[in-house]
């Protein structure tokens, strides 16, 4: 097969179909979802690896929730646990820190039986590029079956991915993709209401720096919700718009009639001399308290992915309001969608050669 | 009770912002303007209204300085708000907008409310102030600019220094535009220029001083205006005193981008002989240019390229300027020169009158938005009266500021503040053994 064409990865030139020209989903036989009531259709997901919200179709993303939704139910048990993973191995390989998206990985692997194995690479002892590709190629040799990859620069996890058989999901690369938190907020909301189509979501905060609003950008829009983002300049990247969003400096504009509002980080350790005067005035223009929260819509609610900067980005009193904040619910659909993901991936290992 | 009302009769009304140009009167009622035009004093008014009789003098808006270094806090005894205020009043200026090159520097709420809190006290000319653009002027960290702005600050500039780094002027440009605030540049790219005290060129060379290219002046301002045209912000850049930089803001202003700037009487009034035998009272920053630069910023000022004349009164006691030119400090007051050397642009005929003026009144007052630089009715009774014709000689001595640094004195000029009015209370009277008597009517 001719790895040249318009389906030729630019980067390794391998062969990868769009979504739309892999097998058409059956719709018999119908399948049993790992807890749930009732049957779920069979859905081919048709990528090898989950490196970003861009590229999957709608389908795609409902397919990952429906699973997700059995998930979230079957954590809530007692037995939380199956082995659709068993026998496999999972290896969390952080070249980055982080100790919740991490748990929730290792959670998540081994609650499908999956044994789990917890990497972390100091970044300080690679050079770039080469050490990077060695690493994997180590990695490679161990016949892992999924690895969950987290590095502090963009396009990094993809470049392992072109070097490993196993399947590869991102668990954050630079500022590019996160797209498990995207999903995992998607789940979110959609329990809460019912669907995204046609929600007004505005993403506030230091979108220059963020995978999670890239990946979300992505998500709401495939989804046919309508995504705002209010930053001060300094904090959003050129062309923001062409990424689908409306584009607001206040958030006295921003937030009007919003149905979700989801608060970035701000990533103080960037700020000296750079975006923002001081945490005081961010605070003041656009951290979220009930003045501001007030505009939006009277049962608009709020998200953040963590962890949070109280009284900066968000007052505390809003974060831990349990009737508008769904941010701890957050954190447990993040296991559930994260096990649907594994499963969704490992489906396919062992049926053959890798799909391409 | 109705507020107190005064009269101006017989005056030579200017307004440039209104183009007026009239013989008439001016009705003050309490603080505010209440009426003027012609024939106001013959429309029945009570007959024990207050009437002064101007015999001819103009009046006009009074002037708005929006560059003035005031040295309060840290060192009044160059000068202080109150000083300031004085001198200010004597030159007709009746708003000054003051640099935050403090000590503390107005890089904090606090220092905004200190200043507008202790004009409030003095209550002389209105003074406000810009806020610093980067913390303690160091030209890396941006201020809050969004608290400061809705504190009072009227723009923000690092005052006597530029914003150095082009990502430090990007963010600052940036971030100042989602407050629609402005920002003022000091043009001179520091690393060409900051080492020179004079213009490069003959009498640099022969006088044996530091010298620096004009070039950093236009270096500056071409960086600044692509900056401009990629933020979309505001920019202001301060005391253009080069043919190369008007030039490079006029095609600027041509292709729509929102930049003004301003100059100082001495790069119209003066050029670099003025240094002669190492004056210190000649040393600027943007030091005194070539010839050509001083015919090209009055073409500047005639094209309406240059928006404003600013003083930018440069406060500094014996100790900071009799010294070796090299050790001196830079700059020159300004306040009480203002007005005439201004309107030498009037008699030697480059500008007309309403030109000259609008460059001190409604010019700068529309840069920064201020209520201020208009007549009309309503509005705040701040007004200058000048003898327009009438000669007499700068004495420095006699300057009502406490610094004397000016490179002005014995020069023959026309054109005298007679009666400074803020908010319709006299804050200048000249003694009437100053003025030549008031033209018989």
């Amino acid at each position: 097969m001719t790895p040249r064409g318009e389906f030729a990865c630019q980067h390794s030139g391998e062969y990868r179909p769009p979504p739309s020209a892999c097998r058409e989903p059956r719709l018999v036989p119908l399948v049993a979802g790992p807890y749930s009531p009732g049957l779920m259709r069979e859905h081919i997901f048709g990528h090898r690896h989950l490196l970003g919200i861009e590229g999957l179709s709608r389908d795609d993303i409902e397919h990952v929730l429906d699973l997700a939704d059995g998930y979230v139910e079957m954590n809530r048990q007692p037995e939380k646990k199956n082995s659709r993973l068993r026998g496999r191995t999972l290896i969390n390989c952080f070249f980055e820190n982080s100790t919740r998206t991490r748990t929730s990985f290792e959670v998540a692997g081994k609650r499908l039986g999956a044994d789990v194995i917890n990497m972390a690479v100091a970044v300080s002892s690679m050079r770039k590029g080469e050490t990077l590709i060695d690493t994997a190629m180590t990695l490679n040799a161990m016949h892992p079956d999924v690895l969950v990859v987290r590095h502090p620069e963009s396009g990094a996890v993809q470049l392992l991915s072109e070097k490993v058989d196993c399947s590869v999901i991102n668990a954050g690369d630079g500022s590019h993709e996160h797209p498990t938190q995207a999903l995992l907020d998607a789940l979110t909301i959609r329990r809460r209401k019912g669907g995204l189509d046609g929600l007004i979501v505005a993403i506030c905060g230091d979108v220059l720096h963020s995978r999670v609003a890239r990946s979300n950008i992505a998500l709401l829009n495939v989804m046919g919700a309508r995504v705002r983002v209010v930053a001060p300049r300094t904090l959003l990247p050129a062309a923001v718009e062409r990424l689908g969003v409306e584009v607001f400096h206040d958030m006295a504009a921003g937030l009007r009639d919003v149905d979700i509002v989801m608060m970035l980080r701000l990533q103080t350790e960037r700020m000296h001399g750079s975006f923002i005067p001081s945490t005081r005035e961010y605070f003041h223009f656009f951290g979220l308290d009930y003045d501001k929260l007030k505009l939006a819509k009277p049962d608009a609610l709020i998200m953040h992915p963590g962890p949070m900067n109280r009284g900066v980005e968000i007052g505390s009193e809003v974060a831990d309001d349990i009737d508008r904040s769904l941010i701890r619910q957050q954190v447990e659909m993040g296991v559930a969608v994260r096990m649907a993901c594994l499963e969704i991936l490992a489906r396919d290992l062992g049926n053959g050669p890798p799909l391409p | 009770m109705s507020e107190p009302r005064r009269l101006y009769r017989n005056a030579r009304l200017l307004d440039p912002a209104n183009g007026l140009d009239t013989q008439g009167d001016l009705l003050l009622e309490g603080a505010h303007i209440a009426d003027l035009g012609t024939g106001l004093g013959n429309a029945g008014l009570a007959a024990d209204i207050e009437t002064i009789d101007l015999g001819g003098l103009c009046l006009a808006p009074g002037l708005v300085d929006m560059r003035v270094q005031l040295r309060e806090p840290g060192a009044e005894h160059m000068e202080s708000i109150e000083s300031g205020g004085h001198a200010a009043a004597a030159g007709g200026v009746t708003t000054m907008v003051a640099l935050p090159n403090t000590e503390p520097p107005v890089d904090d709420v606090s220092v905004v409310e200190f200043l507008a809190r202790r004009a409030r006290e003095v209550k002389l000319a209105k003074v406000h102030t810009y806020a610093a653009a980067t913390k303690g002027l160091a030209g890396k960290e941006l201020t809050e600019i969004g608290l400061l702005a809705a504190n009072g600050a009227v723009g923000f500039t690092d005052g006597v220094k530029a914003v150095a780094n082009a990502l430090v002027m990007r963010r600052l440009l940036a971030y100042a535009r989602s407050f629609d605030q402005l920002v003022v540049q000091h043009p001179e790219e520091p690393s060409l220029g900051g080492a020179g005290e004079v213009t490069e060129g003959e009498i640099a060379t022969r006088l044996g001083l530091p010298a620096a290219t004009p070039m950093a002046e236009l270096i500056m301002v071409e960086r600044d205006l692509r900056l401009v045209e990629i933020t979309g912000a505001r920019l202001h850049v301060a005391h253009v005193s080069t043919e190369a930089a008007i030039e490079a803001i006029r095609q600027a202003k041509s292709r729509g981008l929102r930049v003004t700037c301003d100059t100082a009487p001495p790069y119209f009034a003066l050029n670099e002989t003025a240094i002669g035998d190492y004056r210190t009272f000649a040393k600027l920053s943007p030091p005194l240019r070539c010839e050509s630069d001083r015919r090209a910023v009055i073409a500047g000022l005639r094209d309406g390229t240059i928006d404003a004349i600013a003083s930018d009164h440069s406060p500094w006691d014996q100790d900071s300027k009799r010294l070796p030119f090299s050790s001196a400090t830079y700059g020159i007051v300004g306040l009480e020169t203002l007005l005439p050397l201004a309107l030498e642009l009037y008699h030697q005929s480059h500008l007309n009158l309403l030109d000259v003026l609008r460059r001190v009144t409604i010019g700068p007052a529309g840069i920064l938005g201020l209520t201020a630089g208009r007549l009309g009715r309503g509005n705040p009774a701040d007004l200058v009266i000048f003898d327009l014709d009438s000669t007499w000689r700068i004495r420095t001595d006699e300057f009502r500021s406490k610094s004397k640094n000016a490179p002005f004195d014995g020069r023959e000029v026309r054109g005298r503040v007679a009666r400074t009015i803020v908010d319709g209370r006299t804050i200048f009277e000249r003694p009437v053994g100053e003025t030549a008597p008031p033209r018989s009517q």
